[in-house]
């Protein structure tokens, strides 16, 4: 059996060790458009402030490609033939397969401002060579103009300042976006502020509901005819799902369409992570998550049935755990239905609720115990077989039946 | 394999094993002398209401989703133990955003922690056990 994996990142990791779950001898070749061992992309921003260095944000140990009988092939897939069954690489070798997954991850999209061309430092922040780049910018020049303020521009912000803060001389970071809070796709509006505020106590500074008419050098040009002057550029708009390679072959809508196997429309071809669209449990709605915990899930999920073993994973949802500066945000699920509201020693907690189901949730600063109620939203708990009372007050083992309790502590768990 | 369980029906409440974890890897020999005065942080943590108690601790489940979720790699698993590399973990907390338990949560010093079964300090019948004085807390294999 022939196993090909495009993609070197957590799908195609998972998907490697989803195999060897099954398969221990297959031949598992890997095809990389980067140069670099299988290394952890939400590290970058670690890396940046040097939390972490290029070998502690290895993903996996130096060992693994070796342990696990992996080949490793650095090259550009351009085109998968599934006639012959067939990945065509970018100096037109071709590699043959009787698996495929294609976890080809997503790439930074950067919209089409007028004059971008004319701008000297710019860059994108979604991989290791945009974290080295920004690294060797900031030794130069230090006034930022971050346009986004979502998960990536304010990671960014943060990776920034924990290695120059804004005191330290000419050190400047403005963060630029057209929505009108920060964080939009994870937070409220109240979270939102609370967030920003921490964050401008660190000196960052917000431009929100701010729209980019044209950039000239080394000035943007706002729609209100201000003119903002910048050193270094990061455009951290949003991400797309890497799909061209799967263009005119399978079902592609906003990315590649797999079901709960992680298989495509197309015999014997499996996606999985950031280029995927999958249903969400907690709203029903079909989205492309790209997020890690599900990249490694429905990656691993693939390679079990790439091996002919059998896997499900049917429980993706939004989730993220993200920190700035010292405060903790972790949210799960959709904001939709009744809500619960906590502002507790300036700790905030909301969870929504409808139909007996708890659909969503979001905690800044105290996250004790979140997977508690990750977990009532990705099963999708009835709230009538819980005290939710007692767990929207503090999530705990002790909202459930005392036999729900036993089976959970005292019998053998899957 | 041998894994921690717990009975309600034997727990007192008495917290001891929240002290004896807490006391388990410090280099001290006696526990009173070392935790004095220190506010526990343990990996093993008594629910309690209306006169109901048990203790919690990681399952050290077969489908961990905190392993599969970890950004960085520093939580894995051997010979079916759980076990975080401090070094590597960068507190982002998505672990904790995963356990359906509410078993892993922030260590003192910049990583998370979770029970280990003691196997990086006693390797042997983990210390909540051995402390534990009604037989609430065990250590054995189930099917």
């Amino acid at each position: 059996m022939k196993y090909v994996i495009i993609g070197n990142s957590t799908a195609g990791i998972g998907a490697v060790e989803g195999i060897r779950q099954t398969d221990k001898n297959g031949e598992i070749i890997i095809i990389t458009n980067e140069p670099h061992h299988t290394y952890s992309r939400p590290l970058i921003s670690y890396l940046l402030l040097g939390k972490v260095t290029e070998e502690t944000m290895k993903y996996r140990p130096d060992s693994f490609y070796r342990e696990n009988n992996v080949t490793l092939i650095h090259a550009e897939a351009v085109k998968i033939n599934t006639k012959t069954k067939r990945v065509v690489l970018a100096d037109s070798s071709e590699v043959y397969y009787n698996k495929l997954l294609v976890a080809a991850g997503s790439s930074a999209f950067v919209p089409e401002f007028e004059g971008l061309d004319t701008v000297e430092r710019k860059q994108t922040f979604i991989n290791l060579d945009d974290a080295r780049k920004l690294t060797d910018a900031l030794d130069r020049a230090k006034n930022v103009m971050i346009v986004g303020a979502g998960l990536i521009g304010l990671k960014c912000a943060e990776g920034i300042l924990g290695k120059f803060p804004c005191s330290t001389e000419h050190m400047r970071i403005r963060v630029f976006d057209l929505a009108p809070k920060i964080l939009s796709s994870i937070l409220d509006d109240d979270g939102a502020k609370l967030v920003q505020r921490h964050l401008e106590n660190k000196g960052v500074e917000f431009r929100l509901g701010c729209s980019i008419k044209k950039f000239e050098g080394n000035f943007a040009i706002l729609d209100s005819g201000e003119k903002i002057d910048f050193d270094i550029l990061v455009l951290a708009v949003g991400v797309l799902p890497n799909t061209a390679l799967m263009e005119n072959i399978a079902d592609i809508d906003r990315g590649i369409v797999i079901n709960e196997k992680s298989e495509t429309t197309v015999p014997d071809i499996y996606a999985a992570g950031d280029c995927t669209q999958t249903p969400d449990v907690s709203s029903g709605q079909n989205k492309v998550m790209a997020l890690l915990p599900n990249a490694y899930m429905q990656g691993e999920c693939a390679g079990i049935n790439m091996a002919g073993g059998e896997k499900v994973f049917d429980k993706a949802i939004p989730m993220n755990a993200i920190g700035f500066c010292g405060l903790h945000i972790i949210t799960a699920g959709s904001y939709t239905g009744e809500v619960y509201a906590e502002n507790e020693n300036g700790n905030y907690k909301r969870l929504f609720y409808s139909k007996n189901k708890l659909n969503g949730y979001i905690l800044i600063g105290n996250v004790d115990k979140a997977g508690i109620y990750t977990n009532l939203i990705r099963e999708r708990v009835p709230l009538d077989t819980i005290d939710f009372r007692l767990i929207c007050e503090k999530p705990g083992l002790m909202a459930f039946r005392k036999q729900d309790r036993q089976s959970k502590l005292g019998g053998e768990l899957k | 394999m041998k894994k921690v369980y717990v009975n309600e029906k034997w727990c007192l409440g008495c917290h001891l094993c929240e002290y004896y974890c807490a006391f388990a890897g410090t280099d001290e020999k006696d526990m009173a002398r070392a935790l004095k005065n220190v506010k526990i942080n343990p990996r093993i943590n008594i629910e309690e209401k209306d006169g109901i108690s048990f203790a919690v601790s990681c399952r050290h489940c077969r489908e961990p989703l905190c392993v599969k979720s970890c950004i960085t790699g520093a939580l894995t698993v051997s010979d079916g133990v759980i076990t975080t590399e401090k070094d590597k973990c960068v507190s982002c907390y998505t672990c904790i955003l995963s356990c359906p338990f509410g078993a892993v949560s922030p260590s003192d010093d910049g990583a998370v922690q979770k029970c280990e079964l003691c196997v990086k300090t006693l390797q042997g019948t983990p210390a909540c056990v051995t402390g534990c004085p009604n037989g609430a807390i065990v250590f054995e294999e189930r099917g």
